[in-house]
């Protein structure tokens, strides 16, 4: 269904998507309106223009393709499916997301990944393109985060990166390590092994904006890891 | 052996064993998780360890022959009106230990409690009191916007917006705790009462057990920092949605559950890895204006196709009423506000001792703050934070609550003794607990009935004292602070209140 989305509201949109018996949907002229496909599954969503905040909230396994920038929010709560945003995006990308993949080809702001979290075999995946605001992969409990800087002078992730982080792992592209992480991130050169288990990542970033997952991978990355998986046992004293 | 001295910390209390009435029949050691008690063969009696005591009562309503009585110590350190044993109690654990202050269940310090200085009316001669035994009484309650526009069309049939409620035969409903932080049979009883009381029970952040689905229609699941088992098959569960922003205990403050008491069955609720700590950061961090509220608020009703209210629960702190306005404009159907008394599973002493406001004082004005901007009727308003009893709650809708959460009470009705132990996570009731030995103590079966039991007498001391007043109708108490007269208070807290000085 092609839907000029120009004279909706996210209401109306977002009734079209629960309530229409057809899985793909091809937004028009989208412009600012929120919470797109939010808490849908097995939807198909091609959007072009610029959805606002909170695309794909609670997402259930719906994919969403955005052929323009995406704002804050995106994949808030995801608990599975795939956003694929050809442009940039920005702050709290995958907020607490559960499982599946959020694909950035450009930049993110602040806070990507915070809170998110693994379990048995849901695994979210956030891949960005470009370069990260401050508190990448804060309170980060699972999953994983790879930052592949395409493009970017410089370490790709701002300041304060990895704060609070007690699960996950975080691959980050860059021929300097980030500085001034907190006491409780490991950080690494990645070993070939271990880029080895994020090319599939890698290669599916690739298809959807071109390029080579091999010239990536041949770069050096950072492997961020918590140091410990309870990094706050000793905090308390019983009272 | 200086280090064993100075680590030495004074037991708080003493057992006090019957000699003539102990049979040695051993109920008491094996119903201590603090393994207090134990039998020494070669003497052949019991002995204490009193220093794990923590006055939970169990063996003293367990033991057969009422032998075992538990009694403050009478060791004390040399008295001191400032250094209070306490005070110096926690200056020597901090030194052995280096670390923060953790304390269970609401502040145990001597702060006013404003419901106990407001007095109730009652009619005499000129308008006749009602008997509710005799006398048709109404405390069923609605949560949510009001709706004030009522259009008519020309065959005179009435439009206007209806947005999602609560239906509540009571205005009780059983505030959020967390299973993690308490049981799954506390959780199976508080689910069956709020099912047979025709009101609600709250999941707290750590997700709905699969179990426990088939409650929905009589459950808050709540959505905090840290979306703990939050994914839309549970939004679509329950009867409304929950944004936890804080808790009376401990505004300002995250919620941590220990790796070690993350179990198969919490792991699954919660959507963890079992063993993994639980950390829920202090702020939702995507929320840092009533903008960003309304944005979760609104992503949530999305989410679950506009059925559901949403509750936005806040703590009671200094600027609740122009909070709760902020509040009452992010969209949200019900605004929860919680008192500095209400209690916790675990928080940092310091905080939940000193952090916050009575619920009694943040209500008066939350309330007059709503009214005054004309926006009294977008949002109800659900109090929590030390409601103790049906005064309580009569005195809260007075004052101008829609309806009451009430949490402590619900766990003394389950056998919680007030030990302030939950956060050792060896509650010997089976309440705030996960150890399986432990947890099977608590029968559901009598759990729910016991909380039944307690509403249903709580509901009909509500209509005795609203018939006493004159009153029939629960809508007609609501924010009537003409009900309500001070004792002992001062002009500027009768202000706050919104009432008057008895005799006046």
């Amino acid at each position: 269904m092609i839907v000029d989305a120009k004279n909706y509201d996210y209401t109306e949109i977002n009734k079209i998507i629960r309530e229409s018996a057809e899985e793909r949907f091809e937004f028009k002229n989208v412009l600012g309106q929120r919470y797109l496909g939010a808490g849908t599954s097995g939807k198909e969503m091609i959007i072009e223009g610029t959805p606002g905040n909170a695309l794909g909230a609670y997402l259930n396994g719906s994919k969403i393709i955005v052929h323009g920038n995406a704002q804050d929010a995106i994949g808030d709560t995801m608990n599975d499916g795939a956003i694929i945003v050809h442009g940039n995006c920005g702050d709290t990308t995958g907020y607490a997301m559960r499982s599946g993949e959020i694909y950035v080809q450009g930049n993110a702001g602040y806070r990507v990944g915070i809170h998110m979290k693994s379990y048995e075999n849901l695994y979210p995946i956030i891949v960005i393109g470009g370069k990260v605001g401050d508190f990448l992969g804060e309170y980060q409990a699972g999953g994983i985060i790879i930052v592949f800087g395409i493009g970017i002078e410089g370490c790709p992730v701002g300041s304060f990166c990895g704060t609070g982080m007690h699960g996950g792992e975080m691959f980050i592209r860059s021929e300097t390590a980030p500085e001034g992480l907190p006491k409780q991130v490991c950080c690494a050169e990645a070993t070939d092994e271990e880029k080895l288990s994020i090319r599939h990542y890698a290669e599916r970033f690739v298809k959807h904006f071109g390029g080579s997952a091999d010239e990536l991978l041949a770069s050096r990355f950072w492997k961020l890891t918590p140091n410990s998986a309870s990094p706050y046992k000793q905090l308390y004293v019983n009272n | 052996m200086i280090n064993v001295a100075i680590n030495f910390m004074n037991p708080l209390f003493e057992v006090l064993r019957n000699p003539d009435k102990c049979i040695k029949c051993r109920v008491c050691e094996r119903q201590c998780a603090n393994e207090v008690h134990k039998y020494d063969a070669e003497l052949d009696k019991m002995i204490s360890d009193e220093t794990n005591c923590v006055d939970c009562q169990r063996c003293v309503c367990l033991c057969p022959t009422h032998a075992i009585k538990i009694k403050p110590n009478e060791n004390k350190f040399r008295e001191n009106g400032n250094w209070s044993q306490q005070i110096m109690d926690e200056v020597y654990k901090q030194a052995g230990s280096g670390g923060v202050l953790l304390s269970a269940m609401g502040t145990p310090k001597d702060y006013p409690v404003y419901w106990d200085k407001i007095l109730l009316n009652a009619s005499q001669v000129t308008n006749p009191p009602i008997d509710p035994l005799r006398e048709p009484m109404e405390t069923k309650t609605f949560l949510g916007k009001k709706n004030q526009k009522i259009t008519y069309d020309e065959n005179g049939k009435a439009h206007y917006e209806k947005t999602p409620y609560l239906e509540l035969d009571v205005p009780i409903m059983f505030s959020a705790m967390s299973f993690g932080s308490i049981s799954k049979n506390a959780h199976e009883s508080l689910a069956r009462a709020a099912t047979e009381l025709g009101t609600y029970y709250n999941t707290g952040e750590g997700g709905l057990h699969e179990d426990f689905y088939k409650y929905g229609k009589n459950t808050i699941c709540q959505v905090a920092s840290g979306r703990f088992g939050v994914f839309k098959g549970y939004l679509d569960a329950g009867a409304a949605i929950e944004i936890k922003m804080g808790q009376g205990a401990k505004p300002g403050i995250g919620g941590h559950l220990p790796g070690m008491k993350i179990n198969d069955e919490i792991s699954k609720t919660r959507m963890i890895p079992k063993g993994t700590d639980a950390i829920s950061p202090a702020p939702h961090h995507d929320i840092y204006s009533i903008e960003d509220l309304r944005q979760l608020v609104f992503s949530l009703k999305e989410a679950t196709n506009w059925e559901k209210p949403v509750i936005v629960k806040i703590a009671a702190v200094h600027n609740v009423a122009a909070i709760a306005s902020g509040v009452a404009r992010s969209g949200a159907d019900i605004i929860a506000i919680d008192g500095f008394r209400g209690g916790t599973g675990a928080a940092p002493t310091r905080i939940r001792d000193n952090v916050g406001i009575p619920i009694e004082l943040a209500l008066a004005s939350v309330d007059a703050r709503l009214r005054d901007e004309g926006i009294r009727n977008d949002v109800s308003v659900v109090v929590g934070g030390s409601v103790r009893s049906a005064a309580d709650v009569v005195k809260a809708i007075a004052l101008g609550a829609d309806a009451c959460y009430i949490a402590s009470s619900a766990l003394l009705a389950l056998g919680c003794h007030l030990c302030r132990s939950c956060n050792t996570g060896k509650c010997n009731w089976g309440i705030a607990t996960q150890r399986a030995d432990l947890v099977k103590r608590l029968n559901p079966e009598i759990g729910y009935q016991r909380l039944v039991n307690l509403v249903t007498a709580w509901d009909h001391e509500i209509k005795e004292m609203m018939g006493g007043m004159g009153i029939n109708s629960i809508e007609a108490l609501r924010g009537n602070r003409l009900m309500l007269r001070g004792v002992g208070l001062n002009q500027k807290e009768l202000d706050i209140l919104g009432i008057q000085h008895a005799g006046e």
